[in-house]
């Protein structure tokens, strides 16, 4: 018998220390990394359900993968090459152009499918718990699937136009490393902002094609004035396409001051992204339920 | 005294209501932050709807606190919007509570869901280890219990299938089947019996009891009192976010039932109850240990006793059936009743209740002359479980529980 509160005078025994402790929590407190690695294989899990979702749904599948990024490539070097003349760093437009696209269509997707993860997993929110932050993550890491069709792509293009990759291309997972940390701290922030505000989910068409626009996938960054460059850095994609394309083509000079800029402020996104998603995480509940 | 494994100390939440809204837009937020410049960060306004405390907010729950010890089945009881599932959703972190604390010592699992996670376009096997996962198991676990998970929801033959083509049913079946695998030291349960057909209800139950019995310590939430009667050895009473009562279960559950008699204002307000009472009602015949579960489809008796206090001449007495979307299944009146004081038992001899298993209420009303003398929605639900008889997808089971004959002959007239 032990419901009534009189129980608790009868502790003579010295008690464990309890598995879960559940309070208030107040002001910042950052993210529990041994309880994210514990939930680890539900970031796997919801990363494959994201995946396996999209492509039963779609008649032709995982064809899409490949005919999208295409596409816009073709597309991409008949206006922006061919009509606008756009320089390209030496490099046949095509390959500028999807060296560009590789990493951009990672970012673009995981901030957009980022940006509505926590409203379109309301359920699960409202009903399991585990660390919030596994929902947008996953939705990051599902858009990496794409990105390594895309990659095998860009190398049957390399081959195509009898291009291979320099010394350089060792700095690639650096990039792409770079180019995670981005797309995560955006993915935090907007997910965790559009649940207070849904004019965040309203935008998001609007502000990845802004974020396109200043972003050097159409046109090489040497088109800034040499005097803007530092501070064009501060749009961390910036760097990133930069250095994939240098990496993978050697086009360009190797990334410089910009480079830093835009690595610091990816490393910035990422942590507050964290910080900012955690202390919001504990009201998700009562907005979203 | 057994270890603790749940304790609770002033738990409270508080929500903040008046927002139409849940959430807010870009615009109310700037219009917010123009019309009152320092109430803009999110702090401020906590602080501010504090202050004004009962206008803007309003307490799911205020100031719970139990200890339940390692090994108890604990019953949670109360009316709809009594705090129940708040309760259980802190206990489970899913949401935090305003004030209070919670220690709980060992894995918990939470089940306030069937099949929580489940995709409709993805297979029962894919389903399984993401449901798995969702719970909290690990992939070596599942795959562990994966024979037995599937045999427990006996949809062996559509594992490949995606749960989209699923009855309702199986749905259910698969989804409890994995959560009923979860092997937690602590479970905490919220009404999930309440769907599936009375078989696999039973099923359930029975598995939960096994959790039980291995020394687990459950908490389960539930409407029905006869489950929450069997299982649980003890039980809280939450009553509009407040701890009414805890204590063993039986005296527990008769104040809330007694409470829940919705005669209360009537009564009190007119002659109802003074001159006479429902006491109670159970089926006498066929007899069984649970005299509110019938388990027969054929003759029945039900009795409700009453308790009358001033002679009554030319009464009628009323009763009748309704079925949980509060359909009317039956009704009979009897009338010309004379009845001295004393407590009095109203036998229904009836042929059978050929009705599709599940939950049913009677109600019963006694009149004179024209007035209501007393009317009572019986407590507990009667539940009918028998075997099902009528197709077995649930949304086409209809109403009765009838066997078919049936057979082919050639029609020699046309």
């Amino acid at each position: 018998m032990a419901v009534l509160e009189a129980t608790r005078e009868q502790q003579r025994y010295p008690e464990p220390a309890p598995t879960v402790v559940i309070r208030p929590t107040r002001g910042w407190a950052f993210l529990d990394v041994r309880e994210l690695w514990a939930h680890n294989e539900l970031i796997y899990f919801l990363a494959a359900r994201n995946i396996k979702v999209r492509y039963k749904q779609a008649a032709i599948g995982i064809v899409w993968a490949v005919l999208q990024p295409l596409a816009m490539m073709a597309v991409f070097t008949l206006f922006f090459g061919r009509l606008a003349n756009l320089p390209s760093a030496g490099v046949p437009y095509p390959l500028f152009a999807f060296a560009g696209l590789l990493p951009w269509q990672l970012f673009s997707r995981a901030i957009t499918e980022s940006t509505s993860s926590l409203i379109m997993h309301q359920r699960l929110i409202t009903r399991v718990y585990f660390p919030r932050i596994i929902i947008p993550m996953s939705v990051t890491l599902a858009a990496l699937v794409d990105f390594a069709i895309s990659a095998v792509l860009l190398l049957g293009l390399m081959l195509a136009f009898g291009f291979r990759p320099g010394a350089a291309v060792v700095w690639l997972p650096v990039f792409v490393l770079l180019l995670l940390l981005t797309a995560f701290g955006v993915g935090f922030w907007l997910s965790a902002l559009n649940v207070e505000f849904r004019d965040v989910a309203q935008a998001m068409p609007f502000l990845s094609q802004l974020w396109l626009f200043v972003t050097p996938v159409v046109y090489p960054s040497s088109l800034v004035p040499a005097q803007w460059r530092v501070l064009y850095g501060l749009n961390p994609m910036a760097g990133v396409v930069e250095g994939f394309r240098w990496a993978l083509l050697g086009a360009g000079p190797a990334p410089g001051p910009m480079l830093l800029v835009s690595s610091a402020v990816a490393v910035g996104l990422f942590v507050s992204g964290i910080a900012w998603f955690h202390r919001r995480e504990r009201t998700f509940v009562d907005v979203v339920g | 005294m057994a270890a603790v494994a749940v304790r609770a100390e002033g738990l409270s939440k508080r929500y903040r209501i008046g927002q139409r809204v849940p959430y807010k837009t870009i615009r109310e937020t700037l219009a917010g932050a123009i019309s009152a410049p320092f109430r803009w960060s999110p702090t401020i306004l906590k602080r501010s709807a504090a202050r004004n405390g009962d206008q803007n907010t309003i307490w799911a729950l205020k100031d719970i606190s139990f200890d339940i010890g390692v090994g108890e089945v604990v019953g949670l009881i109360g009316r709809n919007g009594a705090g129940k599932s708040t309760l259980l959703k802190i206990l489970s972190r899913i949401t935090e509570p305003t004030e209070g604390l919670a220690q709980l010592y060992g894995r918990v699992g939470s089940l306030l869901e069937v099949g929580t996670g489940f995709h409709p376009e993805l297979t029962g096997r894919e389903n399984v280890y993401l449901n798995g996962a969702i719970l909290g198991m690990k992939r070596f676990e599942i795959d562990r219990k994966f024979d037995d998970i599937v045999a427990f929801a006996e949809t062996e033959k559509f594992l490949d299938t995606p749960v989209k083509h699923y009855s309702s049913g199986m749905f259910m079946r698969l989804g409890f089947a994995v959560a009923a695998h979860l092997d937690p030291e602590i479970l905490l349960v919220d009404e999930v019996l309440a769907v599936g057909d009375v078989a696999f209800q039973r099923k359930c139950l029975d598995k939960i009891r096994d959790v039980a019995r291995s020394g687990r310590t459950v908490l389960f939430v539930s409407h029905r009192m006869n489950s929450v009667r069997t299982l649980c050895s003890h039980s809280i009473w939450l009553d509009a976010g407040h701890m009414r009562m805890a204590g063993p279960t039986p005296e527990v559950v008769n104040a809330y039932e007694a409470s829940l008699t919705p005669v209360d204002s009537e009564r009190q307000t007119a002659h109802h109850g003074s001159i006479a009472q429902f006491r109670g009602w159970e089926i006498v015949e066929p007899r069984s240990e649970q005299p509110h579960v019938l388990e027969t489809q054929g003759p029945l008796t039900v009795k409700v006793v009453v308790e009358v206090r001033a002679p009554i001449r030319h009464g009628v007495h009323a009763i009748s059936l309704w079925n949980t979307d509060d359909v009317l299944i039956w009704g009979w009146a009897t009338d010309g009743i004379d009845l001295p004081p004393g407590v009095h038992a109203f036998m229904c001899d009836l042929p059978g209740l050929p009705l599709k298993p599940g939950a049913y209420s009677w109600r019963v009303g006694l009149y004179s002359d024209g007035y209501l003398l007393d009317r009572w929605h019986c407590v507990p639900q009667m539940i009918i479980a028998t075997a099902a008889l009528g197709d077995r997808r649930d949304e086409w089971s209809g109403l009765l529980n009838i066997p078919c004959g049936f057979h082919v002959v050639e029609d020699r007239h046309s």
